[in-house]
């Protein structure tokens, strides 16, 4: 399958995404943010970074990219898009996905493992994990503190809408050892439609081994399972 | 008609704002031990061409509301407007 991913001024993550999904076997081609053809993407990808250099907001000046206007068309017809950090920022500012990401509580920019429990197996994102399970993806913000209103929270968890929470390493709730103080400590969140995923921890950046990790894999072998029908990863035997 | 606009954009109450607690906290450790609470915010001057004064708060209210804040967790007010130009430059 063919993953397009966004390439903003100030996108950082974006060779990292590709390395992640030719990893697993499947195209990447970079979308720059003026254009607006998507190349035939079976999923984009909205990548981390700094996009315009987050003036004024994490993510408000990139809602109007011209490439912007066309993953919003995708999305909106039920196309797969996949914001990770600061995509996950950017679409909450084009209101793709509802709260917003504030300051963490820390004040620090972290940049540190974590663990995320999956919540939800409903979405092709996740549909390739076990319930429950607890994957090790690291992240690096600081800027990742998910907030929103109660009655949002609310039809979040009511709809299975919550896709990662942050957890200890034993998959216990995370407590007092949440990464950045999100609310109801939310890592990851699904739009009405499950057919747009907001995370802010780095799948790409635990892909193999050497990085510590191959967890994050699992969710790009999930994507093009789903799509292609073919998850099968040259990598498989590593993970 | 050219206006200078003022506009100060914060987090709302319910949000928390670890920002102002850490400069509440420093403020205390400088001696000021009456400061209750600190909230961090932006402030933003715009000039802007309008016909009149309404209707260049008019404008800028429109743009708080489609960029200037995050309607999710900032609130805005207009803190102060003035008259630049009297003409259209």
């Amino acid at each position: 399958m063919r993953f397009g991913i966004a390439v903003f001024p100030g996108t950082w993550s974006d060779r990292d995404c590709r390395h992640a999904v030719e990893l697993a076997g499947h195209e990447a081609v970079m979308l720059w943010h003026k254009d607006r053809d998507l190349q035939g993407a079976d999923c984009v990808i909205l990548p981390g970074g700094f996009a315009y250099g987050d003036y004024l907001r994490a993510g408000a000046v990139a809602r109007f990219a011209p490439l912007m206007e066309s993953v919003a068309e995708f999305a909106n017809s039920g196309g797969l898009v996949w914001g990770i950090c600061n995509g996950f920022q950017i679409l909450c500012e084009a209101h793709l996905l509802p709260g917003a990401l504030t300051r963490n509580s820390s004040l620090e920019f972290r940049c540190v493992p974590t663990w995320l429990r999956v919540e939800t197996l409903d979405s092709v994102f996740t549909a390739g994990c076990e319930r429950g399970s607890v994957l090790q993806i690291p992240i690096s913000h600081g800027e990742g503190r998910y907030v929103a209103d109660e009655a949002t929270l609310g039809t979040l968890e009511r709809d299975d809408r919550v896709a990662f929470r942050y957890v200890r390493r034993d998959g216990s709730d995370a407590g007092d050892e949440s990464p950045n103080g999100s609310m109801h400590d939310i890592a990851g969140i699904l739009n009405e439609g499950r057919n747009v995923l907001g995370m802010m921890p780095h799948p790409e950046r635990a892909c193999e081994p050497l990085l510590g990790s191959s967890d994050g894999m699992r969710l790009f072998a999930s994507v093009a399972k789903s799509v292609s029908g073919s998850g099968a990863m040259p990598v498989a035997a590593a993970l | 008609m050219t206006f200078s606009v003022e506009v100060v954009v914060a987090l709302k109450p319910v949000v928390n704002d670890p920002q102002g607690l850490v400069v509440r906290d420093g403020l205390h450790r400088l001696g000021f031990t009456g400061v209750r609470s600190v909230r961090v915010g932006k402030h933003l001057e715009l000039e802007v061409e309008a016909d009149d004064e309404a209707a260049a708060l008019t404008q800028v209210e429109a743009m708080c509301e489609q960029l200037l804040r995050n309607t999710v967790i900032e609130d805005s007010r207009i803190s102060s407007v003035r008259v630049l130009t009297r003409r259209a430059s």
